[in-house]
């Protein structure tokens, strides 16, 4: 089997999800272009040597939909024999699309590609793409659908997560996300984004609520009593989970994942080529695997899919070094600590999506970035990076330096 | 020759009148349909004919659906395939109606209901009159099935998907100006004027095309799984409804399933989707098991089908309320509510007054509300004569007593009573654990001592269980249900014995509780799996309520009664700890098995993991459903064993409306008849064998098993019986 590495990474900042933020008004297709444009230069890449572009979005409609790889890359400029694809695995669809391209490099049937995502949260609104899972009434009911915040609302109470521990979560995010920017720890992977002028639109995420307090999440309302208890959803839960009394509605705007638009893009490709091309591997990627958990509670797939992919790799968690999970909601992060016996200080060290936020396609692929910058910045060697996924899912990548 | 239909020619004009022979309201049977569907194809075929009037000869257009006819259906165990294409018949019918080109207006002289809806539905034109009792809607889901005839397509393309799917998943009826306000009902009329009108429509040159039938036809309000507002209200709905059915309950999902799925496609297509939900809820029991009890057997016993043949009726004018507590209150609220004259008689008039209060405060509300008016509030609180004076009994139909549950109390006012009530009058106790032969000791004439159990709140319990002593006459026991149909509750009988029939198997629900608690089961397992069953609240906050203390009285009555011959229920000591070590005897002591923080919502109490550990293998959800369902079915057939029930419509309607065994299930031995008898005994030995002797089956229920019988029999058996 070939080995493949990555070589290159770069994002988007993220840009608050709604008409007031700075993005809104790029298009999604804009941002996937200038993210492989960055790419490209930063890389002095001949684009026809690319096998790939796979891109993950997660609500793959109107501007967004009709495979944003493909339209990405030819508004990009790139060569038109670069074929590019649309994935989704929901949440974890950035990370999965750079496994996609890793796979092709690692069964010899690629020697350079691109995996990443985007997704424009503020022009194209989740759930725009519609879905069986929801509105199906035969799938709904026979699947026992509950929405991601009823979920997370469950792992708390069946895990035994208080408000003031997952809104304590919160508050660590924030301060270190403000330390990491502050410091510049992400200013090798941020790109600006720009206008049809030039001028920067913005180069920095814009979600961050640096200074946060517990006193100013505590005052927040819990988020998902409404369809909890109005809509039926806490009694769909407990009928998967008797086991729980009821269900605990500790999350809030404050401890969940912002909603936010942005783009980013990883290279991989195999050390043959990288020679080739003059290209310094910055890691490898040791392994990747999904699986698929108990849909209802739907966020408890990190911790299975972090044992596949050990196993798969024949390591250990006391191999890893840092560990990178999306913060979609803080219990699932408290409960992937709580089910693998990992420290806060060896998970998410520079905050995660709770500050900066979560575009939903590019995230995936955002976290396997970030972890590696964080490697390279501490002279570490390994990272496991993992999301949970909608639909009960979990997807997991070990990178190791080189 | 249709017998259903009266079909005549005017000008033109067919008018299609149906008019269904010895019964005082139409109801739709397989000979309706049939015929119906022959009549349409033939005025369909003829050319002389331009126009249509549907309407019908009797008080109400179409009442909805034969219940006979729908139980056996599923008795019959037709092929799916088979049952498809029967079920498409009809509604193939009325889709040929709508399209044939000729208008048609239903002309809809008082109540539509169900298929009567659905045959107006697919009428061009819905022409109401203003009969302020008629009502409008698709009630099919209340007997567990969905509308088949196009209900669930033509409604929803009607008036909206949100608006229809209310009327179709609630089976909610409305008047014809609410109907006509949905846009489901186009005119309404007088009475007088009702024909006219039709004839007046069909003489206005209209079109004989239904609005889904045209063109780039939209759904009013959108549909689809695109449509932002359909999107929420079938992703709310699917929870909402698995919250209301637990899961047990196949109809309301398959009718929201209809309305999504159809509406996505054109009318013929949905119409197809639709027959085959219909379908597949014949194919489910439940539909029968609820018609069956809640709608057949619950009418049957309304009607007097228990009640001794050939004693004349002798309804009370004035009834004697011997105790004004919660009980008496009620009861005697419920009697002048039936135009009753009630004796209220307390031991202190303060209390007698106490208890006329209530009913005045149950009224206020109600006026508050609109429910009444001040002028029916004054009567029936002029019914009340609060007393201490057993002289005021003079003159009484009945008296009911609802003192302590104390023999000696019992015995004394049952004496002082008698002295007043005439020789031929009856006397009841409404004791809810006192064996009624013991307390007609004390009674000078024990052929006429009754038991008369209510259930509390009585102005809102629906059941009266009346207990035969073993010297009640016949006599007693038809004038005591001639009054509890005044009264308009539903009568079970039973023989005597501890607990009669509903407090002794609803007993075995608490105690089974308490089991599984003992047992090292978390309490939110029980309390949910209970749930889940169908069970309205959980064992253990239901034993909150009826309190600890109360089950710990009965078993030291009983254990004082009975002695040596005493089995004590087998989680007694739950009861006991939780008593007597640990002070929490229930909801109206402040705290239980629950807490009742003040202004909060009850919750578990924390303590109960500490005092009654929960093992670290919990069983599968399954198992906890069986043990609380397994046990109430087999003290049932224990009843049934010994004679306390001797029908099996009593134990079933007596268990749903008694306390709330799932009406899913049709009732504790239609529960045993849905899994199967043999199937049953085999799970019921397995939990014996894992939990104890109190999941053993009587020897009966063995031979049931081994004979291929079962509680009720199926119409294959019953027609093979009568040919024999």
């Amino acid at each position: 089997m070939t080995d493949a590495y990555i070589y290159d990474h770069v994002r988007t900042p993220r840009g608050r999800g709604k008409p007031s933020g700075s993005l809104h008004e790029v298009t999604p297709i804009e941002l996937v272009s200038q993210v492989l444009e960055a790419l490209r230069d930063r890389n002095e890449l001949d684009t026809s040597r690319l096998d790939d572009v796979v891109m993950g979005c997660v609500s793959p409609v109107g501007e967004q939909g009709a495979n944003v790889a493909r339209v990405g890359a030819l508004m990009a400029g790139y060569h038109q024999e670069v074929p590019g694809k649309q994935l989704n695995r929901f949440c974890a669809s950035g990370l999965e699309a750079v496994n996609t391209a890793a796979a092709q490099v690692m069964s010899g049937q690629a020697d350079l590609a691109i995996g990443g995502g985007v997704e424009s949260m503020s022009r194209v609104p989740m759930g725009s793409d519609g879905g069986a899972m929801a509105s199906d009434p035969q799938v709904a009911y026979n699947t026992y659908f509950a929405p991601q915040g009823i979920g997370a609302d469950l792992i708390a109470s069946k895990y035994g997560f208080s408000r003031e521990d997952v809104d304590a979560y919160a508050v660590e995010s924030q301060s270190r996300a403000a330390h990491a920017w502050e410091n510049g720890y992400f200013g090798n992977s941020v790109i600006p984004i720009k206008d049809q002028l030039g001028m920067v639109l913005l180069d920095r995420d814009e979600h961050l609520r640096p200074g946060t307090t517990l006193e100013d999440l505590a005052s927040l309302k819990a988020a998902f009593v409404i369809p909890g208890e109005q809509f039926g959803f806490d009694s769909v839960a407990l009928q998967r989970y008797p086991e729980v009394e009821r269900i605990n509605h500790v999350h809030t705007g404050g401890n969940s994942s912002g909603i936010v638009d942005g783009a980013a893009g990883v290279l991989v490709g195999s050390k043959a080529i990288g020679e080739e091309l003059g290209l310094k591997p910055r890691a490898r990627i040791r392994g990747f695997a999904s699986i698929g958990s108990e849909p209802t509670i739907m966020l408890t797939g990190p911790g299975p899919s972090a044992r596949k992919v050990l196993k798969r790799t024949g390591m250990t968690k006391d191999d890893i070094d840092l560990f990178e999970l999306n913060e979609a909601f803080a219990s699932v992060v408290l409960r992937f600590m709580q089910e693998m016996e990992i420290d806060h200080d060896q998970i998410n060290v520079n905050g995660g999506a709770i500050a900066m936020g979560h575009p939903l396609g590019a995230t995936g692929a955002m976290v396997l970035g970030t972890v590696l910058d964080e490697l390279e910045r501490r002279d570490l060697n390994t990272a496991l990076c993992n999301l949970c996924i909608g639909a009960g899912m979990g997807t997991a990548t070990i990178i190791e330096r080189v | 020759m249709a017998d259903n239909f009266n079909l005549t020619t005017d000008g033109g004009i067919a008018t299609l009148t149906i008019d269904v022979p010895g019964r005082s309201m139409n109801v739709v049977t397989s000979q309706f349909l049939d015929e119906l569907t022959q009549l349409i194809d033939q005025v369909v075929a003829d050319d002389a004919v331009t126009g249509v009037i549907v309407t019908s000869a009797k008080d109400a257009f179409v009442a909805g659906a034969d219940l006979m006819w729908l139980v056996n259906i599923y008795d019959m165990k037709l092929p799916p395939a088979e049952l498809l294409k029967e079920n498409q018949k009809f509604t193939q019918a009325l889709r040929k109606l709508e399209t044939c080109g000729k208008p048609v207006v239903a002309a809809l002289n008082g109540t539509a209901l169900g298929g009567g809806l659905e045959i107006a539905l697919a009428c061009h034109h819905r022409i109401a009159t203003d009969k302020p009792r008629a009502v409008f809607g698709l009630p099919e889901v209340q007997v567990g099935l969905l509308p088949g005839a196009g209900g669930t397509q033509r409604l929803p393309r009607l008036i909206g998907i949100q608006p229809a799917l209310e009327l179709i998943t609630q089976g909610r009826h409305v008047s014809a100006e609410k109907a006509r306000d949905l846009g489901f009902i186009d005119q309404v009329v007088p009475a007088e004027h009702l024909l006219t009108a039709a004839k007046e429509w069909l003489e206005s040159n209209p079109s004989a095309e239904q609005p889904w039938d045209k063109k780039g036809f939209r759904v009013p309000g959108g549909s689809g799984a695109f449509h932002p507002k359909t999107v929420q209200t079938f992703m709310g709905g699917s929870a909402l409804i698995a919250r209301e059915t637990q899961h047990n309950y196949p109809a309301p999902i398959a009718i929201l399933s209809c309305v999504y799925e159809g509406t996505i496609v054109p009318i013929d297509t949905g119409l197809k989707i639709e027959a085959r939900y219909f379908t597949s809820l014949f194919q489910n029991p439940v539909y029968r098991n609820m018609v069956r009890t809640l709608f057949i057997n619950k009418g049957a016993a309304e009607k007097g089908a228990r009640r001794p043949k050939g004693i004349e009726p002798a309804p009370a004018k004035k009834i004697g309320m011997l105790g004004a507590g919660m009980m008496g209150a009620g009861i005697a609220f419920v009697s002048a509510r039936a135009g009753i004259d009630v004796v209220l008689l307390d031991t202190a008039q303060e209390a007698a007054e106490k208890g006329k209060d209530y009913s005045r405060m149950l009224m206020t509300k109600r006026l508050e509300k609109g429910r009444t008016t001040q002028a029916k509030m004054d009567q029936l609180l002029a019914r009340i004569h609060p007393t201490t004076d057993y002289a005021d009994l003079d003159g009484c139909d009945l008296i009911i007593e609802a003192v302590f549950e104390d023999r000696g109390i019992k015995a004394d006012v049952t004496a002082k009573a008698e002295a007043v009530l005439a020789e031929d009058k009856v006397f009841a106790s409404n004791t809810s654990t006192l064996p009624i032969s013991g307390l007609a000791e004390a009674s000078k004439r024990p052929d006429k001592f009754i038991g008369l159990h209510f259930f509390s709140p009585v102005d809102k319990m629906p059941l009266v269980e009346i207990i035969m002593g073993e010297k009640t006459s016949d006599q007693a026991l038809a004038h005591a249900m001639d009054y509890v149909q005044q009264i308009r509750k539903t009568p079970i009988v039973v023989n005597d014995s501890r607990g009669f029939y509903t407090s002794r198997v609803f007993g075995t629900y608490c105690n089974e509780g308490m089991a599984l608690l003992q047992d090292g089961v978390g309490a939110p397992l029980i309390e949910n799996a209970a749930k889940m069953a169908g069970m309205p609240v959980g064992p253990l906050a239901v034993h909150d309520e009826v309190t600890l203390d109360l089950s710990l009285k009965v078993h030291k009555q009983t254990q004082a009664d009975l002695g040596d011959d005493y089995k004590p229920l087998s989680a007694l000591p739950v009861a006991l700890k939780m008593v007597e070590e640990l002070g929490r005897s229930g909801k109206r002591f402040g705290k239980g098995f629950y807490d009742y923080p003040e202004g909060g919502k009850k919750h578990l109490w924390p303590g109960l993991s500490e005092h009654f550990p929960v093992a670290a293998t919990q069983p599968e959800l399954q198992d906890v459903i069986d043990r609380l369902l397994y046990m109430q079915a087999i003290e049932t057939v224990r009843c049934v064993d010994e004679g306390v029930v001797t029908e099996a419509a009593d134990a079933d309607l007596g268990s749903i409306l008694g306390w709330g065994f799932p009406p899913w299930t049709g009732g504790t031995l239609s529960y045993i008849d849905t899994v199967g008898v043999a199937e049953f005994v085999a799970r019921a030995d397995e939990l014996a064998a894992a939990h104890g002797d109190r999941f053993k089956v009587p020897d009966m229920l063995r031979q049931m098993a081994d004979k291929g019988e079962q509680f009720y029999e199926s119409t294959a058996e019953r027609s093979q019986r009568s040919a024999a």
